[in-house]
């Protein structure tokens, strides 16, 4: 950051920079909202400033100050001489500034989140949405009157047209108790389906939990007697080569 | 001609809908590590829209360190970017130490730069890692990881633990070095050439990883500039600013080290990047141990600040007292407006921090890099294929603790 920055803005701005700050080596200089996007526009567009390189937009919220409660900060720095400075405006409280996002693409996103957090919202935004909230969320926040262990309410699920949603998603999404229809399984089929699909589609009714383990029950049997039948067949037989393990 | 292709052109009423496909991928989708959200319109395979929804993972960071005191923001600042820790505390004690306007010793700044650098290195070797791992290289993400693990040991000697450190400290760090420090991190130095080495070996001259990654996912010059990238993802595209170099903090000032950038900012220039300034922070290390003091102080001498050291807390009463202040009311910072930046693993990572003199934040704003390199996202993948989102989203390297806060 440094002085000449501030000069060459006091230079061509005269009157209009309210205020300049040097504070902890951190230049700045205050402007009135009116003048925002105009002064923005000059910092890149400078012979001698040529601030291209955007770094960060936020916002500070004062409640109790009568003339303006907002602070709105901008920071850039010059890519071509590696200088830096911020520019701070005062906003009131419904004051919409004007957008950066036309003069440094990451105004877009930076003023989205000072729109979400702070309620500030910026004249001739392409796209002035919540960004880190969802669009239910009531309030603002970063703003100092909203309490920190306030509770949102409740968003009940979003009524998105044209969606038809397809098994194995249905309205009860989720896995049910097993994925098998064994019903269909042990009558001859093999459907790798949820029992539960079967009766939104009106084809077969659910196994109870209990009816499912027994079958499942009845399987794990029969598959072991018939291991040990092959294990007394294999043992009567001479013993397979060991290359043939794979 | 293919037999599919002349049967579709026999029928020649056949229609197709050529309008764009409208596709959610995420929050959860094991290509949007973190979790991130991205409705694109497709045209066939073609990205034609696209709408990147960061959020899933905010968790109030900013409005949780206004009811805290200072000292209360490390655990937080730690899950920032989670996957340098270090990085972030020292960003946070910087910042607040430039508020009370001190500076810690010198034994302490080598400190932080080698235990930073550290953390970087981790940083990168997981990105380029996962990247890699993602392209289908299973190997070389095992690999790195292997050795991050070595790292977060010696991280854990020190701190006592592996990723959540919480060691910093306003005015200094929680604890002076082991004996075996720099030791151990010589040990080390070795093995994290050679992994750099192996790395380099396995991907580089691999077709498939070069397809994928060279000319995918490009930035230009302007637009990283206009979005605000910072870090790999600027330096990739050419713009040579790395916080270190342009605002020396710490002691970055004394280290002889260089900036890698890129020339085309496509993926494989980011991948490049990292792993070149793996080597570049193994440089500073180098040269850290050596000018690193063995004795002094590590904590500024102002009990104002610092914590009484815990035997005497537990043996007099002056330092039970300040304890018990410093504890339960914090320190008290003087009013004032700062912002102070360093250079975190993906980029500038900037504290604007407003105190109103008392023990507690007034607004604590992060300026997290991934955030400005995420919105940058947009211009890599727009044009490109739903398959390049893959690589070209996990070279930015977008950290959802970090960028969602």
């Amino acid at each position: 950051m440094s002085q000449a920055v501030l000069d060459r803005l006091s230079a061509q701005l005269g009157e209009r920079v309210l205020e300049t700050s040097d504070a902890f080596g951190d230049y700045e200089a205050t402007v009135a909202v009116k003048d925002w996007a105009e002064v923005a526009q000059f910092l890149r567009d400078d012979e001698d400033l040529q601030m291209d390189h955007f770094i960060d937009l936020t916002a500070i919220d004062y409640p109790e100050r009568k003339s303006a409660r907002f602070d709105v900060t901008l920071m850039v720095r010059s890519s071509v001489n590696g200088q830096r400075i911020r520019i701070r405006t005062h906003v009131k409280e419904g004051e919409k500034p004007d957008t950066l996002s036309t003069i440094w693409m990451g105004a877009n996103w930076a003023e989205r989140e000072v729109f979400d957090m702070f309620g500030i919202e910026f004249k001739d935004h392409p796209d002035l949405r919540r960004i880190l909230l969802y669009e239910e969320f009531i309030g603002h926040p970063l703003r100092k009157d909203y309490p920190i262990d306030k509770a949102q309410p409740l968003v009940p699920y979003r009524e998105v047209a044209d969606i038809v949603k397809l098994p194995p998603f249905g309205i009860e999404e989720g896995q049910p108790f097993a994925r098998i229809d064994w019903e269909a399984r042990l009558g001859g089929g093999d459907h790798q389906v949820s029992p539960a699909i079967g009766v939104q589609q009106g084809q077969r009714r659910t196994l109870s939990d209990s009816e499912a383990a027994q079958q499942i029950q009845e399987r794990i049997d029969a598959r072991m007697a018939a291991e040990a039948a092959a294990a007394k067949a294999a043992q009567a037989s001479p013993a397979p080569e060991e290359g043939s393990k794979e | 001609m293919e037999p599919a292709d002349e049967l579709l052109n026999d029928q020649a009423s056949l229609e197709l809908d050529a309008d764009p496909m409208r596709l959610n991928m995420g929050p959860s989708h094991p290509a949007m590590h973190g979790t991130i959200r991205m409705v694109m319109d497709l045209d066939g395979e073609n990205l034609v829209n696209l709408d990147v929804q960061p959020g899933y993972l905010h968790r109030g960071f900013e409005k949780s360190c206004e009811r805290g005191t200072w000292a209360q923001v490390f655990p937080y600042a730690d899950r920032l970017n989670y996957v340098s820790p270090m990085l972030n505390n020292v960003g946070w004690s910087l910042a607040v130490e430039k508020l009370l306007d001190i500076e810690v010793p010198e034994r302490c700044q080598y400190y932080r730069v080698v235990l930073g650098e550290l953390s970087r290195i981790a940083d990168h070797f997981t990105c380029n890692g996962a990247s890699a791992m993602e392209l289908g290289a299973f190997t070389p993400f095992l690999w790195l990881l292997k050795v991050r693990d070595w790292v977060w040991d010696i991280l854990e000697r020190e701190t006592g633990a592996r990723m959540t450190h919480s060691f910093g400290r306003i005015g200094g760090m929680a604890a002076p070095p082991t004996p075996n420090f720099k030791d151990d991190v010589r040990q080390l130095i070795p093995e994290l050439f050679k992994v750099v080495k192996e790395t380099e070996i396995m991907l580089l001259r691999n077709r498939i990883f070069l397809d994928r990654m060279q000319g995918v996912g490009v930035l230009t010059k302007e637009q990283a500039l206009s979005y605000g990238c910072t870090g790999p993802v600027a330096r990739s595209a050419g713009i040579p600013y790395d916080v270190r170099k342009d605002h020396p903090y710490l002691v970055y000032d004394r280290f002889d080290f260089d900036v890698p950038i890129g020339e085309d900012g496509d993926n494989w220039d980011r991948f490049m990047v990292r792993l070149e300034e793996i080597r570049q922070s193994i440089r500073i290390i180098e040269q850290a141990l050596e000018q690193m003091p063995d004795e002094g102080p590590v904590n500024v001498d102002d009990p104002r600040i610092v914590y009484p050291e815990k035997q005497s807390v537990y043996t007099t009463i002056e330092a039970t007292i300040a304890h018990f202040k410093l504890v339960m009311e914090g320190l008290r910072v003087p009013k004032g407006e700062v912002y102070s930046f360093t250079e975190g693993g993906n980029g500038e990572l900037g504290f604007h921090i407003v105190s109103d003199g008392s023990g507690t934040p007034y607004r604590v704003r992060v300026r997290p890099p991934c955030w400005y390199n995420l919105a940058a996202s947009r211009e890599m993948l727009l044009g490109g294929m739903i398959a390049d989102i893959i690589p070209t989203f996990g070279s930015v390297n977008m950290i959802g603790g970090e960028c969602d806060r």
